[in-house]
């Protein structure tokens, strides 16, 4: 017996091969996933990729060092500001040049509620794929009102394009100070009701706990970081490690888990939402005056060399590798993104667990499929 | 360990290995056919103990490939970028490094279906992002397609 692609259905061990996606809910994206099962036991997942690769390294050859960049947003989507800004400062590397110190706050600044409200969608939508529905419109309420300030001073919600080589695109808006503010007064005000929707409810902590697995040994090897890997107790948060854009002047702290399952990967989430307030309550006022870009020249031309730049997103290391010939676009370029390395562990995470399980193993690696394809 | 530490301790491996410091990194420059006893040492001797490959791709030099690993150890906090040379560009092939770093899996299916580089020994030698059946290998400089359009 076969299925309409021409598989078999039945193995002839007798294992179930079934298909998920590419158009599924708990993939978030067109992500096509076919597994092996014995009963309802998961014996091998093999992820089918690229149905939305754009080929964006390949496009970058043919652009200028101001264009690329603007592709990237287009990557990772819901940390476009970060995708940006690793591009812009492996350029401003290759220049050696740094962005204004005003430029560099508000980086920081938007790299924050990026961040921020990458996790709250992350929330909303980890609820939805383990059955509870409320929290989405919860997550949303808060997220909304950030997307809202990106939009007044970038012009945009989603693929803001704000970073430049140098600084940023355009100063922010006269409102933005106090509509950060406000939003902030919010979230903190809001955030205890993510914990009792979620955090403390019985059937939320029965699908999670011990689900997953991931040990220490495994996640560095495998290549994982973010959320992901500091839920193995592995200690790589780049603004710690490799600081960039002045987060050496900023306080926060690196959360680290122990567990490795599912519910730790929650709880580090969870966590991170309250260090980006933090981070964002303490330069929110210190914004320095000044130029918000500093002069380039109008065609940007990197000397002959390689540049990598890493960067934190939300979901975890993004490395940009640039290698240039002199010319005014790049020779090649290499993103390193961080979903494509977290995926490979779906396999080691998933075997042996129930099918259901593989939606909760999912959706806290938390994938954005148009980073894993690129 | 400092860059010249680094440098004694890969000579050791390796004799016949050349550096570059020009760059952010240490470079140490290989032939393609010493990869494999020079990975498995680094990642395995305690005082380098390179555990985490952040970076694994391959540059298309038109007369040469370069297959560029950038390793980084978590305990000692110290980097080297590996680069293999790879001289035959019409059938390239290197060594898979799967086995010592499980991320080079996809890596490496990716850097295959990008740009045809072989890996012998790796346990699931298929393209990753394009068709199966997808003609030639798009980041190659040789690469030509009708239907793109350069701005």
């Amino acid at each position: 017996m076969s299925n309409l692609l021409g598989d078999p259905i039945v193995t002839e061990e007798g294992e179930f091969v079934i298909n998920v996606g590419p158009q599924h809910p708990s993939t978030h994206g067109v992500l096509h996933l076919k597994i092996w099962l014995d009963g309802e036991t998961i014996k091998k997942v093999q992820p089918h990729l690229g149905y939305i690769h754009r080929s964006i390294e390949k496009m970058s050859e043919s652009l200028s060092y101001r264009n690329f960049i603007f592709a990237t947003s287009r990557m990772d989507y819901l940390s476009a500001h970060i995708n940006n800004q690793a591009c812009a400062l492996a350029v401003e590397k290759g220049l050696q040049i740094e962005a204004t110190p005003r430029a560099q706050i508000i980086r920081i600044l938007m790299a924050e509620l990026t961040r921020l409200s990458s996790h709250q969608l992350w929330w909303g939508c980890t609820g939805l794929d383990l059955g509870a529905v409320t929290p989405f419109f919860y997550a949303f309420r808060e997220r909304e009102a950030i997307m809202d300030i990106m939009e007044e001073t970038c012009g945009a919600r989603l693929t803001q394009n704000y970073m430049v080589p140098g600084g940023v695109m355009y100063d922010i808006h006269p409102n933005f100070q106090h509509r950060v503010k406000d939003v902030m007064k919010q979230v903190k005000k809001y955030l205890h009701e993510y914990d009792e929707l979620l955090t403390g409810n019985v059937i939320f902590e029965n699908r999670t706990k011990g689900v997953g697995y991931l040990s220490k040994e495994d996640a560095i090897s495998y290549g994982c970081t973010g959320p992901t890997a500091r839920a193995s107790g592995v200690s790589c948060d780049i603004r710690k490690w490799n600081p960039y854009d002045g987060y050496e002047k900023v306080q926060f702290e690196e959360i680290l888990g122990t567990s490795g399952d599912c519910y730790g990967r929650y709880m580090v989430r969870m966590a991170e939402m309250k260090q980006s307030i933090h981070i964002i309550e303490q330069l929110i006022d210190n914004i320095p005056e000044g130029d918000f870009q500093a002069k380039t020249k109008n065609v940007l031309k990197l000397p002959k060399g390689e540049f990598y730049q890493r960067v934190e997103t939300a979901r975890g290391e993004l490395g940009v590798y640039i290698v240039s010939d002199g010319a005014a676009s790049p020779y090649r370029i290499k993103y390193r993104s961080p979903n494509f390395s977290n995926l490979s562990a779906l396999e080691h995470m998933a075997l042996g667990s129930k099918i259901g399980d593989l939606v909760a193993i999912m959706s806290t690696i938390d994938l954005v499929i148009p980073d894993v394809d690129r | 360990m400092n860059n010249d530490e680094l440098k004694e301790a890969i000579t050791a491996l390796l004799p016949t290995v050349t550096f570059d410091e020009t760059g952010e990194f240490l470079n140490a420059l290989i032939g393609s056919e010493d990869l494999l006893p020079l990975m498995k040492a680094l990642r395995s001797q305690t005082e380098l103990h390179f555990d985490y490959l952040f970076c694994l791709t391959c540059v298309d030099w038109k007369d040469h490939l370069m297959m560029v690993y950038h390793l980084l150890s978590k305990d000692h906090k110290h980097t080297v970028v590996v680069k293999a040379k790879i001289t035959d560009t019409k059938n390239p092939e290197i060594e898979a490094v799967t086995g010592i770093w499980k991320t080079a899996n996809f890596h490496e299916r990716e850097v295959y279906d990008l740009f045809g580089v072989k890996f012998k020994n790796h346990p699931d030698m298929r393209r990753i992002l394009l068709d199966e059946d997808w003609p030639g290998y798009p980041l190659r400089k040789n690469y030509v397609d009708e239907n793109m359009i350069s701005l």
